[in-house]
């Protein structure tokens, strides 16, 4: 891939303090972002993923800072803005945000349509009746049926995925090189999430925009993504096309994510599971961090941290398994049956 | 299989809220029953009233009409005291969300018991303790966690301690309303096993509440698809994912993200367009069109789905 990247972040550290004491949530993350992909960042709740990329827009929280590393955006490197007016020229207008939650995402007691037009006109220029039209024709975009009746209209008065659709309205408006959907789907039904992710996918082609996923449910990963980053405490421990970590994972920890799902599970049979807690980052940790949840760790996964090793072009994963010296070490059933399944298909 | 013994039966159950004119009816026409020891999801859409039949299995939610028996008692309704009491604590629930579901302001110890204490199932409090600790450790917690408070425990943790709850009442049926939806991927899987093999060791029977039916498929014995209160289909797990019927749970199966990317990239989502249905003339009935596979459709409907077959 002799690409540039559009966004490339390099060993980024993220420090947090709480109550006097330091916690390192980020550990030197690197990630580059090409125009036109979908990637997706997956891990369990308090891996980091969204710390991470709330970084790229400067949102993180007042006592969290960026320590280390850098993230090159268009020539500039964007680890180092400090003021608001500096994040102002990126956030929103260069790169948006979807959040999760759409219930507390938008402001109940303002008109869904003046909260599109809001962001119109800060980041656009436009003003008036040119910013209403606009915010119209968002609403369109976004698949809402009646967008003149429902430009009046308030938060409550929409279901949990029209108001999805709005919050993704809000985000698009501005014509964003990067959206960044932080779990965009996870707190709606099914049959509205395929929507929603059909919605994405859509203006993603319309508006050509590169898409950042944070998600914890593989299935989505599957559908959407073109990429995939895993994430485990701090740090990406793997990285790949999403056919290569579908069907050909290396790191034990996506191994045990992609055993644990309940649709490649085996009726009568138990589900391999993950014992154990991630580890605690207010201490500093040794060697592989997912060594002591790891039945099959080797004895130097507690001692070094791995370096990545490199599968494929494109393929990379954090694990000591790939060392040439390594015992040999097979991927686990639910993988290899995948890969069969793949193969049986042609 | 007709001679499997019905733990639950539900007769024309319908459930309403309010009265006069603000009447609404959030389940109706349904119809279903669960055979002892075996797992019975229900998948719906959020608002479909599923949690509702749940509950009125409880007797959490008063029903409007219909009957519901356990074990050949009608449970719904007006019933006596003994039996009511008995209902309870044979017909246990396990919530959705472990971070509310549990009393913040209260011990685990106390948690875990407060059924024993209402309904004065202990001999003495060193029979009243060993009873928490064996509960404690039939889900896998340590028998020390009784004095601490659920602040201190994982999602995952707060989960088995509902479970720990409810059965520590010894029940027979345990009604899961969306047990692993608000818990991490990981956890998931530690929580399925754990129901999974609490009935094979206890011979449970669960009413199991989902709405990814994904998930559903591993756990479950017989699945029923509801829309809008009414059942639209009903068969065995395999079955239901093999040969849908009704366009309603064709379009939740193709909703279902799949963990296999060429198999995801390449599916097409259908939609459920309920006005599809012409029920004007036509009545529909809810009819066996296979054995054990139950649809909600009218003449015209079944005659097409036959043809399906």
């Amino acid at each position: 891939m002799a690409k540039e990247p559009i966004l490339s972040a390099k060993d980024v550290q993220i420090q947090f303090s709480l109550r006097g004491k330091k916690l390192m949530a980020i550990r030197k993350c690197s990630l580059d972002l090409y125009e036109g992909e979908t990637l997706a960042i997956v891990g369990e709740s308090g891996s980091g993923k969204s710390v991470f990329t709330k970084s790229f827009v400067g949102m993180l929280d007042a006592n969290g800072s960026i320590v280390g590393g850098s993230i090159m955006y268009e020539g500039k490197d964007i680890a180092k803005y400090k003021t608001e007016k500096e994040w102002m020229t990126i956030r929103g207008r260069k790169i948006a945000m979807v959040m999760q939650d759409p219930m507390t995402s938008l402001n109940p007691l303002k008109k869904v349509g003046k909260q599109i037009q809001e962001s119109i006109e800060l980041h656009q220029g436009l003003k008036g009746e040119a910013a209403k039209k606009e915010a119209l024709e968002m609403l369109r975009k976004v698949g809402i049926p009646n967008p003149e009746i429902r430009y009046n209209q308030y938060p409550h008065e929409f279901s949990g995925g029209m108001r999805q659709r709005v919050v993704i309205a809000i985000a698009v408006a501005c014509r964003p090189q990067i959206l960044i959907c932080d779990e965009p789907t996870t707190a709606l039904d099914v049959t509205i999430q395929a929507q929603i992710l059909d919605l994405i996918h859509k203006l993603q082609d319309e508006l050509k925009m590169t898409v950042i996923y944070i998600t914890h449910d593989l299935g989505v990963v599957a559908n959407v993504a073109d990429r995939v980053a895993v994430m485990y405490a701090g740090q990406i421990v793997e990285y790949g096309t999403v056919n290569e970590i579908f069907y050909d994972a290396w790191h034990p920890y996506t191994w045990a994510l992609l055993s644990a799902l309940p649709q490649l599970g085996v009726k009568g049979e138990d589900l391999p599971t993950i014992e154990g807690t991630p580890p605690n980052l207010f201490n500093e940790i040794k060697g592989d961090a997912f060594a002591p949840r790891n039945k099959q760790a080797l004895k130097i996964d507690f001692v070094q941290e791995p370096p990545f090793f490199d599968i494929s072009e494109t393929h990379k994963a954090k694990t000591w398994y790939l060392d040439p010296r390594a015992p040999k070490i097979e991927q686990p059933k639910s993988i290899r049956r995948l890969r069969e399944k793949m193969r049986e298909r042609g | 299989m007709a001679e499997r013994e019905k733990l639950i039966e539900i007769k024309d159950l319908q459930i309403s809220f309010g009265h006069g004119k603000k009447k609404f009816v959030a389940v109706d026409h349904v119809n279903f029953d669960i055979y002892k020891g075996e797992t019975f999801s229900l998948v719906g859409e959020s608002g479909s009233g599923k949690t509702t039949i749940g509950r009125a299995i409880t007797r959490i939610n008063p029903t409007s009409a219909g009957e519901i028996y356990f074990k050949g008692q009608k449970i719904n309704g007006k019933i006596s005291k003994e039996l009511d009491r008995e209902v309870i604590k044979k017909c246990q629930m396990i919530f959705q969300d472990p971070m509310a579901s549990l009393n913040e302001r209260a011990k685990v110890d106390y948690i875990v018991s407060e059924g024993l204490i209402n309904h004065h199932l202990y001999k003495d409090e060193k029979d009243r303790e060993e009873k928490v600790q064996k509960a404690l450790r039939e889900v896998g917690l340590l028998p020390e966690f009784a004095s601490r408070f659920p602040h201190e425990f994982s999602g995952g943790q707060r989960q088995r301690i509902g479970i720990a709850r409810a059965l520590i009442m010894e029940p027979e049926f345990v009604v899961a309303d969306e047990p692993i939806s608000a818990l991490d991927v990981s956890i998931r899987a530690q929580v399925l096993n754990l129901l999974n093999r609490l009935k094979k060791d206890r011979g449970l029977t669960y009413l199991f509440i989902a709405h990814d039916l994904s998930v559903v498929r591993f756990i479950s014995d017989r699945i029923a698809v509801i829309s809008k209160g009414r059942i639209v289909e009903l068969a065995e797990a395999e079955e239901l994912f093999l040969h849908p019927f009704h366009p309603y749970t064709k379009a939740l199966l193709s909703a279902v993200p799949i963990p296999d990317p060429e198999v995801e990239k390449k599916k097409k989502l259908l939609v459920y367009d309920p006005s599809i249905h012409d029920y004007s003339m036509d009545k529909p009935v809810w009819e066996e069109i296979l054995p054990g596979h139950f649809v909600y459709g009218n003449q015209k409907e079944l005659e097409q789905y036959r043809r399906e077959i």
